[in-house]
């Protein structure tokens, strides 16, 4: 059991602007990534002096000892990296971030995510490097959207999950992208006529269905509860955060799809959610709002299912029940408009969202919320996962 | 023609999966199992995750197949399969082998495939060397 003292919170949130991919073509993605950490270090009140450590995720290009440098951070203590692409180390990077602080490696750590895909490559392209890609490129398996229909279709044929559900999850986080001002579709509403209307990506997701390709950065600062307490933000608790893995998943959808039968129509989230909920010590009906990373529609259906918001396969009834719309649903979803609608930062927009909705700074905010989930990159190996609640 | 078009990548073989290809070459579709305990693992990857053996054998599979999942792709995410969109893309199980599954193709009217249908392997010269194994409806 961690002491109180030293128990991890988030004391600071940033980000720079996000756009469309190559939109930000004035500076470089290194620029953009200092940027976004120097707001969230100026948002806690704190100093880069006051920095020791920095996490991140996906083989974030922005080293951690350039930033000591471009920073100037005294003493680095801590530097660590979640392995594995897909965004599924989101979470992950908080989770490390958290177990620096925790154990007392570091004082004050950096977790974030920049990229400017103008600026590297677009990640619905396909490439070169790709996880088991002699069984996948020459077959036309290329991209994660191509890799992922392959789950949702499963899904549909197991459960009778349909293109209606697919489209409520887009709508409902377009929606909320409307009310965010960051958000890159902030002035594109979304209508189920544009959405059946847009042309077909790989069967059964549609162009609305995929995540943005973005330009951008964010960050967000942890540091132990009693360092917190002299700060400038009310801060945000870290009730549990972790990472991990089922088995076969690194063969998974981002390989050669072979990961276990019972696990097919998955996130690869079950088993992480288990051990976030009972590390939290508390359960799906307590958590008042989620993000939910939304690479694509289909998967934030998988998701609530693993999470236990719903049962097995019913996912798109609890849906199409209105239930992750915002303000009335039981549970409002992605309210800065996801990887879908606000930007793709890789997921940690969605970090810094449930930030937000405990600080009560949402522009869809839910009202006293006080418990928030926010998922990685799902679908790939290792996922990651966090649960954040009002400090006590 | 082969299924997807010229320039499409082929597969370039490294020390852990150069036998499957040599064996796809000989027209020939084989899973590598595990040479002391017999488990089935794909893909090729050089320890026995049962009982952690380096040993190794190739069991040829079955001429037939289940669709276990399917998308028809209808964007080009490379540029070389321009031509061939709209094309399927099958996740291939293989229930009465093994718990191994393939990606493949299935040749024919995308709109004929289904989940569990069962196809048959066919194989598709993609250079003077190389054939790749896809499937058609039975």
């Amino acid at each position: 059991m961690t002491d109180n003292a030293r128990k991890a919170c988030i004391v600071g949130v940033g980000e720079s602007e996000y756009t469309r991919w190559g939109g930000i073509a004035d500076r470089s993605q290194f620029q953009v990534a200092c940027e976004a950490i120097l707001a969230a270090i100026s948002d806690a009140g704190l100093s880069p002096a006051d920095i020791d450590g920095f996490t991140s995720y996906s083989n974030d290009a922005n080293d951690a000892n350039l930033l000591q440098v471009a920073l100037g951070v005294p003493e680095l203590r801590f530097a660590g990296m979640v392995w594995g692409g897909g965004g599924g180390g989101s979470c992950g990077a908080v989770s490390l971030a958290t177990a620096a602080v925790e154990s007392g490696q570091a004082r004050t750590v950096v977790a974030f995510r920049a990229l400017c895909q103008g600026q590297t490559r677009r990640f619905g392209r396909a490439s070169k490097g790709r996880t088991h890609e002699n069984f996948v490129n020459p077959f036309g398996l290329f991209s994660p959207p191509l890799m992922l229909a392959l789950l949702v279709r499963r899904h549909m044929h197991l459960y009778g999950t349909t293109e209606e559900h697919l489209a409520e999850v887009a709508i409902s986080t377009r929606a909320n992208a409307n009310r965010n001002p960051r958000a890159v579709m902030h002035k594109r509403p979304l209508t189920r006529e544009i959405y059946f209307a847009a042309r077909m990506i790989a069967e059964p997701l549609r162009l609305y269905d995929c995540c943005l390709e973005s330009d951008g950065a964010c960050a967000v600062i942890v540091t132990s509860r009693e360092r917190a307490r002299d700060l400038k933000q009310r801060p945000v608790e870290i009730l549990a955060a972790a990472h991990g893995s089922g088995p076969g998943w690194g063969s998974g959808p981002l390989g050669s799809h072979n990961m276990p039968d019972d696990d097919y129509a998955s996130t690869n989230s079950r088993r992480l959610a288990g051990d976030l909920f009972a590390r939290a010590g508390v359960t799906p009906d307590d958590i008042d709002v989620a993000q939910i990373y939304d690479h694509f529609s289909g998967m934030v259906l998988m998701a609530l299912e693993d999470y236990g918001f719903c049962g097995r396969g019913e996912s798109g009834p609890f849906v199409a029940g209105g239930n992750v719309r915002w303000p009335n649903g039981k549970l409002p979803l992605n309210t800065a408009g996801g990887n879908l609608s606000e930007a793709y930062i890789h997921g940690f927009n969605h970090v810094a969202e449930g930030v937000r909705q405990i600080r009560g700074e949402s522009t869809s905010q839910v009202a006293d919320a006080e418990l928030c989930l926010v998922s990685g990159g799902l679908g790939v190996a290792p996922t990651s996962g966090l649960i954040l609640g009002r400090a006590s | 023609m082969s299924y997807l078009a010229e320039g499409t990548p082929l597969p370039e073989p490294n020390m852990d999966d150069a036998s499957f290809w040599e064996n796809c070459a000989r027209r020939r579709l084989a899973f590598q199992a595990c040479g002391n305990c017999g488990t089935l693992r794909h893909p090729p990857t050089p320890v026995c995750h049962h009982c952690r053996s380096t040993a190794v054998v190739w069991r040829q599979a079955p001429s037939r197949g289940r669709v276990y999942s399917y998308t028809v792709v209808h964007h080009a995410a490379h540029d070389a399969v321009r031509p061939s969109v709209p094309y399927v893309v099958a996740v291939i199980a293989f229930p009465d082998f093994g718990p191994v599954r393939l990606i493949s193709n299935i040749i024919g009217d995308p709109k004929a495939v289904q989940v569990d249908m069962p196809v048959e392997l066919v194989w598709d010269k993609v250079s003077e060397t190389m054939f790749l194994p896809r499937f058609k409806p039975v």
